[in-house]
């Protein structure tokens, strides 16, 4: 097949998020030497200027779905959703971040370079149709999500966490990246859609151990990036040990963009032999809902219960996956999008607390914020109930379709093992709301200082979106509905 | 809109503007939430008023399409069942406002807002006739509760809310299977939809779904209710909770499992209802022994009467299981009076609370000397909590033991104990707490009634003669769709059992029969 080189104007549209955020980037690192010591807030307001752009790129591109670059990209409604998800997520994060970095003395240029470059990789990676540009779009984001992992870098738990995260994470990705070896070796391509069709030929049931042991390699290396249980154990460690803001964005950006590739590969590549990992998927689900509830149960740092809850949440999404039903998938990303506003709204109020080196992380920390900050706390409290699943809110919503779906593939079990699982987080959750309100304040809340413009905006504006997916729910799923139809 | 939607918004709407009111103004914001209160109660009257008798069906219908994928609709509406539990909820919504108006003194922004909130949530549960609906008042409920409990709660606030919320929690994620597991046979949310399709046998459950989801819905409203052995959380949420909490939670919320479990439970699930009938039955009678029993041994007076709760709920249940239509009406009826009464016992005990900080019964004693319109009213309410013919729980209990007796002799002798023993334990609550030696802690510091709390107390004792006295008011719009729903779990029965040897005529006879029925 002649390759093109000289992209079509319309490819140059398709791919403008991933084309600004790039320059953005690069344009920060070049800028870091000149402004970071007169205009520390300037990286932050470049990238989210960027990012904003990027955005209205992505829903640009939308106009003009269609493959680019000899099918190595796609741009349909699956992949805007997910570009704009983790877009979405990006600006909240830099929101999120400048009073963090304000306070740790740590405003440069290049943090928020890497963070536009993980999100570069994570558009590549959900618009991405050939196992090759997904690696591709997975590396960039991975690479650039370790150094931000062990950003403060004299600090050692940033070390530790970035050390773990890179390690492990290497790991996940030779798997994934050993998957793709076999299956290039009984399919003789990478495309999704060619994968399919071949493994619909006689030849790929010949080599049927091949391809379930590329299958099963795909499965783990996936399932280590959506932290998925038993691939979880690195999580709490490191959302623990990261820097908060950076925590925030790590169980969001870099998990929901995995979660669209894990959706795509298995639907559609993977269409064939799903009888074959379906009960993987069931299991996987059920183990990260149990596990990750019952050890969020008796947690004590606030991260590390938001990290348990994490994976809890990812066997959620996982049960969508089960189901596997284009219903399912747009639960699963109507899910993921509730997900994303009400964790890095949760987040966001742990920055807000922890003070400077992160001293005020236990769940004590937040003992009478009811009283002496009552608008955050009615914000934390909005995220809570989303996370417990309370109507109207997002969370809600997100979990109800995904039931729904479980039930609607005779999933019975697994529904309701989950919901009952979701009762079980309801008293984690709970007891931050009992130590907010019911407690008198404590140590940490002499030192709270007022709520900061950036902060404020990265609380209300997923407050608002929590509340928006949970009383007019209609506009996204129908989008996510639309989008799912797309992949199979 | 009609006016119930008016009278959902209210409180809905008022809850916002309450959380505006500035943190300051803590007047302000007590007038506020009690205009809203009462505001909500009087627009209420409106639907007793133009509430139209001889349909047993919905009246002030409002259907329309909320969310329109899965379609969920905003369909409120008020038959016989709800009519009156609804109003209840208007009535003492104002009630358990104005009890509290000189006691919470910490955050009170947040705690009267929170009683508009649950009002809102209160009258949605009664009035939603969309199982989706349904649910997410189910839930709302929850919330402003939980706060109450746990802010200005007593010294174990922390661990009753708590558990207070897991307990109903745990309950309500297994509705929520049912509730989606019948939208997807069912491809619909509306109550009488699905009420409809499954009595025309369009849809078909087989024996074994039939039974998971009536377990599923029963354990959710048998939490709530709460039914022998899901009780324990009772007597902690409601001894710990602050008077308004209680007052809410006993004469209101509690009334959201028994309303279930006849609106939800027995038409949908007939075959099912009258399969579980024994062991549910023994269950509740077990709850009236064994409530009454815990009462009488109980020190503390709020534990007492949470107990006295147990007892009480068992006969409603009791009622809605012997399947008959006196057991049907008595059991709806002895829902109302145990709002009442029992809410105006918790209203008494909370006064009484106010003035000598204590629950403890050995606190007290000679009351009757210092304060005796107090004494009074707390006399009149005992008797009323008791049974006394002319006051209304006389009404109730007579017709579920009436109904009861019909379906099964041997239930309503162990049923009757329960009424003894509620004279037992109430008499002699009367006895240890306002008879005897005054103390000089009582002598001091228990003053009669205020103009506030005889505002308080009238509407109550008002109610307790009105509806002993006269329950033709009340009963006639109760009794119509009550026999509606008897004939329903019925009809059903009926055409469940005659499913494997029917003929096709006969089947297609009886599955236009259920559609004509239904409209």
């Amino acid at each position: 097949m002649p390759i093109n080189f000289s992209p079509s104007p319309d490819d140059l549209l398709r791919f403008s998020p991933e084309i600004i955020l790039t320059v953005a980037g690069t344009l920060l690192m070049v800028l870091d030497p000149l402004f970071a010591k007169r205009f520390p807030k300037l990286f932050g307001h470049l990238a989210i200027l960027a990012l904003a752009l990027a955005t209205w790129g992505a829903v640009a591109a939308n106009a003009v779905p269609g493959a680019s670059f000899s099918d190595l990209l796609v741009v349909d409604g699956f992949a805007t959703f997910f570009r704009v998800l983790v877009l979405a997520i990006g600006i909240l994060s830099v929101l999120a971040s400048y009073r963090y970095l304000g306070r740790e003395e740590a405003e440069t240029g290049e943090y928020h370079a890497l963070l536009l470059f993980s999100v570069v990789g994570q558009c590549f990676m959900v618009a991405a149709n050939d196992l090759i540009m997904i690696f591709i779009g997975l590396e960039i984001s991975s690479i650039a999500s370790y150094i931000l992992a062990g950003y403060l870098r004299d600090d050692k738990r940033n070390n530790e966490a970035a050390l773990k995260y890179f390690l492990l994470g290497s790991f996940a990705t030779a798997f994934f990246l050993y998957g793709v070896a076999l299956l290039y070796g009984v399919t003789a391509t990478t495309k999704l859609d060619e994968i399919r069709t071949a493994l619909n030929s006689p030849a790929a049931v010949s080599s049927f151990a091949m391809v379930a042991v590329a299958a099963a390699l795909i499965f783990v290396g996936l399932g280590f990036k959506v932290s998925g249980a038993p691939f979880q154990v690195w999580a709490p460690d490191v959302y623990q040990g990261a820097p908060a803001p950076v925590s925030a964005f790590l169980a969001t950006a870099p998990k929901a963009a995995a979660f669209a590739i894990f959706f795509r590969i298995f639907l559609t590549a993977f269409q064939q032999i799903a009888g074959g990992w379906e009960p993987l998927v069931w299991i996987s689900a059920l183990l990260s809902m149990t596990i990750g509830n019952f050890a969020a149960l008796t947690q004590t740092n606030v991260k590390r219960l938001l990290a348990y809850s994490s994976v809890a949440h990812a066997g959620y999404i996982l049960v969508a996956l089960a189901a596997h039903s284009e219903i399912g998938t747009a639960a699963a990303m109507f899910y993921l999008a509730a997900y994303a506003l009400m964790n890095i709204g949760a987040f966001a109020v742990v920055i807000h607390i922890a003070g400077k080196g992160e001293r005020y992380l236990k769940i004590d920390d937040l003992a009478g914020l009811g009283k002496r900050q009552p608008g955050t706390a009615a914000m934390l409290t909005v995220f809570l109930l989303s996370l417990i699943g309370i109507p109207l809110t997002g969370g809600f919503f997100g979990k109800y379709y995904i039931f729904q779906a479980a039930l609607q593939s005779n999933l019975v079990w697994l529904a309701v093992l989950g919901l009952l699982n979701s009762a079980v987080a309801a008293y984690y959750y709970l007891r931050l709301l009992v130590v907010m309100y019911f407690n008198e304040p404590g140590e940490g809340a002499e030192t709270l200082e007022p709520l900061t413009p950036g902060l404020r905006a990265a609380l209300i504006l997923p407050a608002i979106g929590t509340f928006f997916l949970g009383v007019v729910p209609g506009f996204v799923l129908g989008f996510a509905q639309r989008s799912a139809a797309l992949i199979r | 809109m009609n006016l119930l939607d008016l009278v959902i918004a209210i409180p809905g709407v008022g809850f916002l503007i309450a959380l505006l009111i500035p943190r300051k103004q803590e007047q302000a914001i007590r007038i506020f939430t009690l205009a809203v209160s009462l505001v909500t109660f009087v627009a209420s009257l409106g639907l007793a008023t133009g509430y139209k008798f001889g349909q047993a069906g919905q009246q002030f219908v409002t259907n329309v399409v909320w969310i329109s994928n899965p379609e969920i609709h905003w369909h409120v509406g008020i038959d016989g069942l709800s009519l009156w539990l609804f109003i209840l909820s208007t009535l003492l919504t104002p009630i358990s406002i104005l009890i509290s108006w000189r006691f919470v003194r910490n955050q009170p922004k947040e705690f009267y807002a929170f009683l508009v909130l649950l009002e809102f949530g209160l009258v949605g549960v009664f009035a939603a006739w969309d199982l989706f609906l349904f649910y997410v008042f189910w839930e709302i409920v929850l919330v402003p509760m939980y706060f109450l409990i746990g802010i200005w709660g007593h010294d174990r606030r922390i661990y009753a809310a708590l558990k207070f919320f897991l307990y109903t929690f745990a309950g309500s994620v297994l509705m929520l299977v049912a509730i989606i597991f019948l939208y997807n046979r069912a491809g619909t949310f509306d109550y009488a939809a699905i009420l409809s399709g499954l009595q025309s046998g369009k849809v078909t459950l087989t024996h074994g779904e039939e039974t998971f989801l009536f377990l599923a819905f029963f354990i959710a409203f048998a939490i709530k209710v709460p039914i022998f052995p899901l009780h324990t959380w009772l007597p902690d949420a409601h001894v710990e909770a602050p008077s308004a909490g209680s007052l809410m939670l006993a004469s209101v919320m509690l009334k959201m499992g028994t309303y279930g479990l006849l609106r939800f439970c027995v038409p949908m699930f007939p075959t099912a209802s009258h399969e579980n009938a024994p062991w549910i039955v023994i269950l509740a009678i077990i709850g009236i022994v064994y409530g009454a029993l815990v009462a009488m041994v109980q020190p503390n007076m709020k534990k007492l009467v949470a107990y006295s709760s147990v007892s009480h709920l068992g006969f409603v249940v009791l009622g809605i299981f012997s399947f008959t239509q006196m057991g049907f009406d008595g059991a709806v009826y002895q829902m109302l009076n145990h709002g009442i009464s029992t809410g105006a016992l918790f209203v008494l005990v909370g006064f009484m609370y106010e003035r000598r900080h204590s629950l403890a019964i050995a606190d007290y004693g000679g009351v009757a000397t210092v304060a005796p319109w107090l004494s009074a009213v707390f006399l009149i309410t005992t008797l009323a909590s008791i049974g006394l013919p002319m006051l209304n729980n006389f009404v109730g209990e007579f017709l579920v033991l009436q109904g009861t007796a019909q379906a099964n002799f041997e239930w309503t002798i162990f049923a009757a104990l329960g009424v003894i023993f509620s004279a037992c334990y109430m008499l002699w609550l009367y006895q240890r707490v306002f008879f005897g030696q005054t103390s000089d802690e009582v002598k001091h510091h228990m003053p009669d009634f205020n103009a506030r709390e005889w505002a308080c107390v009238i509407p109550l004792v008002l109610m307790m003669v009105w509806m002993g006295i006269y329950s033709q008011t009340f009963l006639p719009a109760v009794s119509e769709t009550n026999a509606k729903i008897l004939e329903q779990s019925k009809a059903n029965t009926a055409l469940q059992v005659s499913l494997p040897r029917r003929e096709p005529n006969a089947g297609l006879t009886l599955a236009a029969g259920g559609h004509i029925h239904a409209h």
